[in-house]
């Protein structure tokens, strides 16, 4: 054990940090979910890719730099630190991405990820359905093959990101006798195609950050097939671990809000300590963030040396999600009366943006899978209870 | 950067791990309930042969020479096992004391397994074991002393856990052998505190962890309604929940033992955030492992008081939380805080 960076590791933040300070803008953007915003982040991914910092762990071919997980750790630790704005392609650069490199084929490769990587090209999720939601499985879109391309009908929803995005990956039924876990193909869909309504669904903000999607014979050339007919379940499955795990949510996000909060703290401490309970959850702040800080890096390191993730990866969503959740509503209470204040009200000025990730955090533990799913499956898998 | 352990500690904490499986069963550590000293000194034997009791002592006196992070992942089997002998309170607190204080032929004597030693936490506290020791180390002022037990008034003081052996403790500090005074014993009260809290972090890790098999296996094989009560999500999210409570107390334990260790400045604040996360993790536990055994929890009969009152004991042992709060408060919103991305390992480098 040696908990010490090498110079090289050094030199890296070094770099990630002055390269942050020189491009990150100067005036934060506009929310992503509106077209202006939406915009403004594709553009910080494409001068990201120029800098060749928009995936470091990616291949070199792909406009990566081939790092480790702790240089992507350190990555993000400074990306956090420098106040960068929120990636607009995280189901792509996150998700999607670590699926390809594992079931893409060299054309798929090819073809997606460098367009991934400078926004060009920025990716949606189709999981759930009005019916299938926590039970994933119970999906009935479905796809048949015709000739050299899928024909696909149904509906996706609470689709993040889908109302400007440019492709979706998610799942659907080819073999239309299967039940299940069965029968399910991975596909990559252009969300221009022809037959494809995508209905906005406004959130808890006003804003349009996830959709309904329609797919009304809707066809798809069968190269945008990841991986074998009927593996889409397990290709799934891969992609859902990637998103419990590291990618998604890397400590350095908390732990930039835990610092801020204990600032923010510090700041009203004469009011806030009328409610004793308030430095506890402050100190308790500090504490999980760092816990989950630790954590991950004993878990980068043990994957750098050729481990696996376990099924106790499934420990890390609840437990990030609820600290946001706690952390936010935290804030809430030091605030007082300026806590309802939209950011934009010129009395919110300075303390706004807790309002914004307050309401981000309810949607925490309710997507990526539920917290009670992920209980389930931490139960039955990393516990081994018997199943219901 | 490394954040794991060896392929050889690892390989280590397994064979302690089933040496401790066959050795502390359940039945054993009932047994000694009964017994005055409530100790085995076969076993203390047993562990001095497997280089366990002197693992911390240079191996110019007879031990294995190895440290805190070798002997972290151990602490915890201690804890798993709920182990009545002092192992813990001799290997990972006085031995570093008596290590820093010269006292060769202790440290020898502890290395063969001929002697073990009882560790008061704070001046006046009682001390767990001092009747099983040879030695005590006491503290008073601002000295730390090392007293044979022979030369002490000992009065049992009985705990919750049937396996403690608390005693208050009379002695003369002017016949003492004194091991440190003033600013250093100051300095090496402050460690022996450090290393003490250390060691209970580790053994509520080990226990929250035996609480957590011994619940799933009770849920699994008792039935009602037809299937086994640990088919039913409410049974499920109690476990599930101490489960995430443990997987996050693991790194923040293994942690401070890298800070102890290696000296590092903030290495109090990292004992206690871990003896805090592990004692939110072992009372958890408990409080989760009674519930889903329903009224059994609440029995003599059933194993599981038997880890669920060793972490009672250990939860206000070494520190009370609020201690440890007030130890990491003081670095989170002192003046000279330093806190934020990237700064998790910033005293290490």
């Amino acid at each position: 054990m040696d908990l010490k960076y090498t110079p090289q590791q050094q030199e890296f933040r070094e770099e990630v940090r002055a390269w942050m300070q020189a491009n990150v803008p100067s005036v934060p953007l506009k929310s992503f979910d509106t077209e202006e915003g939406f915009q403004q982040h594709r553009e910080w991914e494409k001068t990201m890719n120029e800098g060749r910092w928009g995936m470091v762990t990616w291949p070199e071919e792909f406009g990566g730099r081939n790092l480790d997980l702790i240089q992507w750790l350190i990555f993000e630790e400074e990306y956090y630190r420098a106040n960068a704005p929120t990636r607009v392609n995280q189901n792509g650069i996150f998700l999607l991405a670590p699926t390809l490199m594992e079931y893409g084929t060299e054309e798929q490769k090819a073809r997606i990820l460098p367009k991934m990587a400078t926004g060009e090209e920025v990716w949606a999720q189709g999981w759930s359905e009005p019916n299938a939601g926590s039970d994933m499985a119970a999906m009935r879109s479905k796809a048949e093959l015709e000739g050299e391309y899928f024909v696909i009908n149904g509906q996706k929803t609470w689709s993040t990101r889908a109302v400007y995005a440019d492709w979706l990956f998610g799942m659907f039924r080819t073999d239309p006798d299967s039940e299940r876990h069965r029968g399910l193909t991975f596909i990559l869909v252009p969300l221009d195609a022809e037959g494809i309504t995508v209905r906005p669904i406004p959130q808890l903000d006003g804003l349009p950050g996830f959709a309904e999607i329609f797919f009304d014979n809707v066809r798809v050339h069968v190269s945008n097939r990841l991986g074998g007919d009927g593996e889409g379940w397990q290709v799934a499955m891969a992609t859902a671990g990637f998103e419990r795990g590291l990618m998604l949510r890397s400590p350095a996000r908390f732990q930039e809000t835990a610092r801020r909060l204990v600032e923010l703290y510090i700041e009203n401490q004469e009011s806030a300590d009328q409610d004793p309970a308030i430095r506890e959850a402050v100190l308790q702040a500090y504490m999980q963030a760092e816990a989950y800080a630790l954590t991950t890096y004993q878990t980068a390191c043990r994957l750098n040396q050729g481990g696996k993730i376990g099924p106790e990866s499934s420990t890390n969503k609840i437990f990030w999600s609820e600290l946001d959740q706690d952390m936010h509503a935290t804030a809430m209470s030091i605030l007082g009366a300026r806590a309802e204040l939209l950011p934009h009200a010129s009395a919110a000025e300075g303390v706004g943006r807790w309002l914004d990730g307050f309401l981000f955090a309810q949607s925490g533990p309710i997507y990526a899978g539920t917290n009670e799913i992920q209980r389930n499956i931490i139960a039955e898998r990393m516990l081994g209870m018997p199943r219901a | 950067m490394n954040f794991t352990f060896s392929e050889d500690q690892i390989l280590f904490r397994d064979s302690v791990r089933e040496f401790l499986n066959n050795e502390v069963t359940a039945e054993s550590l009932r047994a000694r309930w009964d017994t005055p000293s409530g100790r085995c000194k076969e076993l203390w034997a047993a562990l001095a042969e497997l280089g366990l009791t002197g693992m911390l002592v240079s191996e110019a006196n007879g031990g294995l020479g190895m440290n805190e992070i070798d002997f972290v992942l151990l602490a915890e089997e201690c804890g798993r096992a709920a182990l009545p002998e002092p192992l813990v309170d001799t290997v990972l607190v006085a031995t570093p004391v008596l290590q820093q204080a010269g006292k060769d032929d202790v440290l020898a004597a502890i290395a063969t397994g001929q002697s073990a030693v009882a560790v008061q936490a704070t001046e006046g506290a009682l001390v767990a074991d001092a009747e099983f020791s040879e030695y005590l180390i006491l503290q008073e002022n601002s000295a730390v002393y090392l007293v044979s037990s022979a030369d002490a008034t000992l009065e049992l003081q009985e705990s919750i856990d049937p396996g403690r052996r608390l005693y208050s403790v009379s002695w003369d500090a002017s016949q003492a052998n004194v091991l440190a005074d003033g600013d250093r014993g100051v300095a090496l009260q402050a460690k022996m505190f450090n290393l003490g809290a250390l060691g209970a972090a580790a053994q509520l890790l080990g226990l929250s962890q035996r609480m957590i098999e011994l619940s799933v296996n009770y849920t699994s094989e008792r039935n009602q309604f037809g299937k086994p009560i640990g088919s039913f999500q409410a049974v499920k999210h109690h476990l599930a929940n101490v489960a995430v409570k443990t997987e996050f107390a693991k790194a923040p334990v293994y942690r401070a033992a890298y800070s102890v260790a290696h000296n590092l400045s903030d290495a109090a604040q990292h004992v206690s955030h871990a003896k805090l996360a592990a004692t939110e993790a072992a009372t958890q536990a408990a409080k989760s492992g009674i519930q889903v055994h329903g009224a059994m929890g609440y029995t003599w009969e059933v194993d599981l008081q038997i880890f669920m009152k060793r972490a009672w004991a250990l939860a206000g042992a070494w520190g009370s939380r609020g201690e440890h709060k007030a130890r990491v408060a003081s670095a989170v919103f002192g003046p000279e805080r330093s806190l934020g991305a990237g700064q998790t390992f910033a005293s290490a480098s």
